[in-house]
């Protein structure tokens, strides 16, 4: 699985509300919640995110509540992965179960900036900056997961296999 | 090798010795979700073509937006009951109380793996159950199979010893800890409690620990069942001989040692949950709301403490002080105690149990620029509804001398 596309950077400990707030939960039209990513933080940024883009943030990302809208309305937004020095756990599982590609790459942070473009190799590990020609390793996530993000995330993946084959 | 308390509960589940880091599938033994995972969970078990596997394993709870404040949380409420009805599951409707509450009051057991689509299922680890939050997917699937995958996690050890002095409460002990090892110290880990200090702890306290083992990035907090643990299984309808201990020379990844009784009262600062401060730092700083509720602090004890600041006093002409029992049993004891009494006398607003301001959906959202003194486990930007306002976090003694005096108060002076 390879993904190419353009940076938006965050900080450390991006929590579940400033991805979504809890009072947008009301309704289970996705597309209009995630009409309020990240209003928080940038209540321009999903006029700006283009589907692709790629995030990447710090430390815990993802903190906070259990809430799958969080990783629901990122990939709404058409985000293709995100990258973060590491994710807070239950984030971690939600993003993988809805097969949104999540990437725990520390270092990655130093040598990527906001608009740069990158690629992200999965199956190698490897993430290529175009924009400063510079590359950084990262440890892959668990064959067992590789191949629930491969089926676009665990139902298809369960729908398939008809059990977890670990 | 010697066994944490996560292993031990997990290798007794899967009857195999299982150690950290280990990926293992378990069989559940409770499952729970509320109105704002409930919806999801449900849609995904149809999209996986199964039923539920045993109706009598899950637990729904209307607690997060109850009663509904909109006809769009009124059909998610709708859906919900009529997948309950349909499936007999057994639901807990509007006004029974918030989730974690209610599940440790009723359903609960030590040596068992509990699955709850809310951050806050760690709560139950007080009760020796490897109890966890994940999302609506994972629990769909728990309904639908039976089982989860999981990774046997790393323990970070703490351990308290002596008493904690007057004025410090469980609540205080925890945002201590939190503060010292970070919102991300235990990130992956499950917490295990011990030490001389566990002795003098009510289950109410311990809840409470438990309760914010997530906001160090916890996958459970667990305490021992000793004889406390027993005494409140047996009084809430649930004998068992079960004890569990961690082995002596288990293996733990982080350890923290605290002294009890050098603890003082704290307050967590805003936006992030370990900006902890003592109170004394904070003293004197306005607050126009105080919010005293939650699955961390709207126990039975948590209202005494705050009656015992109200009682005679009249809350500050400034402020607006929302009570909230955590279930209806709680606001029951309140009632026939006369604490709920206190609270109107003193000029407090009493919600129906439930989550209400907590996760700013309704009933107490924070006006531009205000600033809420809450007993919550979060203080993130826009947690109570409105990301222009403050919340700050502390035990209920100094919420209700807050809501009191119109400012945060040292409660030791
Ligand atoms: S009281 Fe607050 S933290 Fe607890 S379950 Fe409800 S919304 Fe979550």
């Amino acid at each position: 699985m390879i993904l190419k596309g353009r940076v938006w950077k965050f900080g450390d400990n991006v929590n579940t509300d400033e991805i979504i707030a809890g009072k947008r939960l009301l309704t289970l039209d996705f597309n209009e919640i995630a009409k309020y990513a990240f209003e928080a933080i940038d209540p321009e940024f999903t006029k700006k995110v283009k589907p692709g883009d790629i995030i990447i943030a710090g430390d815990n990302f993802g903190c906070g509540s259990s809430r799958e809208q969080a990783p629901i309305v990122i990939k709404k937004l058409g985000v293709s992965a995100v990258i973060a020095n590491y994710f807070a756990r239950i984030f971690f599982r939600n993003a993988i179960n809805i097969g949104l590609p999540l990437i725990e790459a520390p270092g990655a942070y130093q040598i990527i900036n906001e608009g740069d473009i990158i690629e992200v190799n999965l199956t190698e590990g490897v993430i290529k900056n175009f924009t400063t020609n510079k590359e950084i390793r990262f440890k892959k996530i668990p064959k067992f997961l590789t191949e629930i993000l491969a089926e676009g995330g665990v139902i298809n993946y369960l729908r398939k296999n008809g059990e977890f084959k670990i | 090798m010697s066994l944490t308390l996560a292993e031990k509960i997990l290798s007794s589940k899967t009857g195999s010795r299982v150690e950290a880091g280990d990926i293992i599938v378990t069989s559940v033994d409770l499952i729970m979700a509320h109105d704002g995972t409930a919806p999801i969970a449900i849609n995904q078990l149809k999209e996986l073509g199964l039923n539920v596997f045993d109706p009598s394993k899950i637990i729904l709870v209307l607690d997060h937006a109850t009663p509904s404040p909109k006809e769009t949380v009124s059909n998610l409420h709708k859906m919900i009951r009529e997948f309950a009805w349909k499936n007999n599951i057994k639901l807990y409707d509007v006004g029974c109380g918030v989730c974690h509450q209610i599940l440790v009051e009723n359903h609960v057991n030590p040596l068992t793996v509990v699955l709850g689509a809310d951050s806050h299922t760690c709560t139950h680890g007080a009760l020796g159950a490897f109890a966890t939050g994940m999302g609506s997917t994972d629990i769909a699937v728990a309904m639908g199979y039976g089982q989860t995958w999981l990774k046997v996690p790393h323990t970070y050890k703490i351990k308290i010893d002596g008493k904690l002095p007057p004025h410090v409460y469980s609540k205080d002990l925890i945002l201590t800890i939190i503060k010292k090892i970070t919102a991300s110290g235990a990130t992956y880990m499950s917490m295990e409690f011990q030490g001389s200090t566990l002795k003098h702890l009510t289950m109410e306290d311990r809840f409470t620990i438990a309760n914010m083992a997530i906001e160090a990035g916890g996958k459970t907090g667990l305490f021992p069942v000793d004889e406390t643990t027993i005494k409140y299984l047996a009084n809430t309808g649930r004998s068992t001989n079960i004890r569990l201990e961690p082995d002596p020379d288990a293996y733990y990844q982080k350890e923290l040692e605290l002294d009890a009784t050098q603890l003082q009262p704290v307050v967590a600062a805003p936006d992030q949950v370990d900006n902890v401060h003592p109170v004394s730092e904070l003293e004197g700083q306005e607050v126009n709301q105080v919010f005293i509720g939650t699955c961390t602090n709207g126990r039975l004890s948590d209202l005494q403490t705050a009656a015992r600041i109200l009682k005679g006093n009249k809350v500050n002409s400034r402020v607006r002080l929302i009570i909230q029992p955590s279930s209806a049993k709680i606001y029951l004891q309140a009632l026939k105690t006369g604490l709920i009494e206190t609270f109107i006398e003193a000029g407090a607003t009493v919600n129906p149990p439930g989550c209400g301001p907590c996760i700013g959906r309704h009933l107490g959202i924070l006006a531009d620029g205000e600033i809420c003194l809450s007993t919550q486990n979060r203080n993130f930007k826009g947690r109570m509804g409105n990301p222009n306002s403050k919340i700050y976090l502390s035990n209920p003694e100094i919420a209700a001398l807050a809501a009191v005096k119109g400012y945060i108060t040292n409660p030791t002076k």
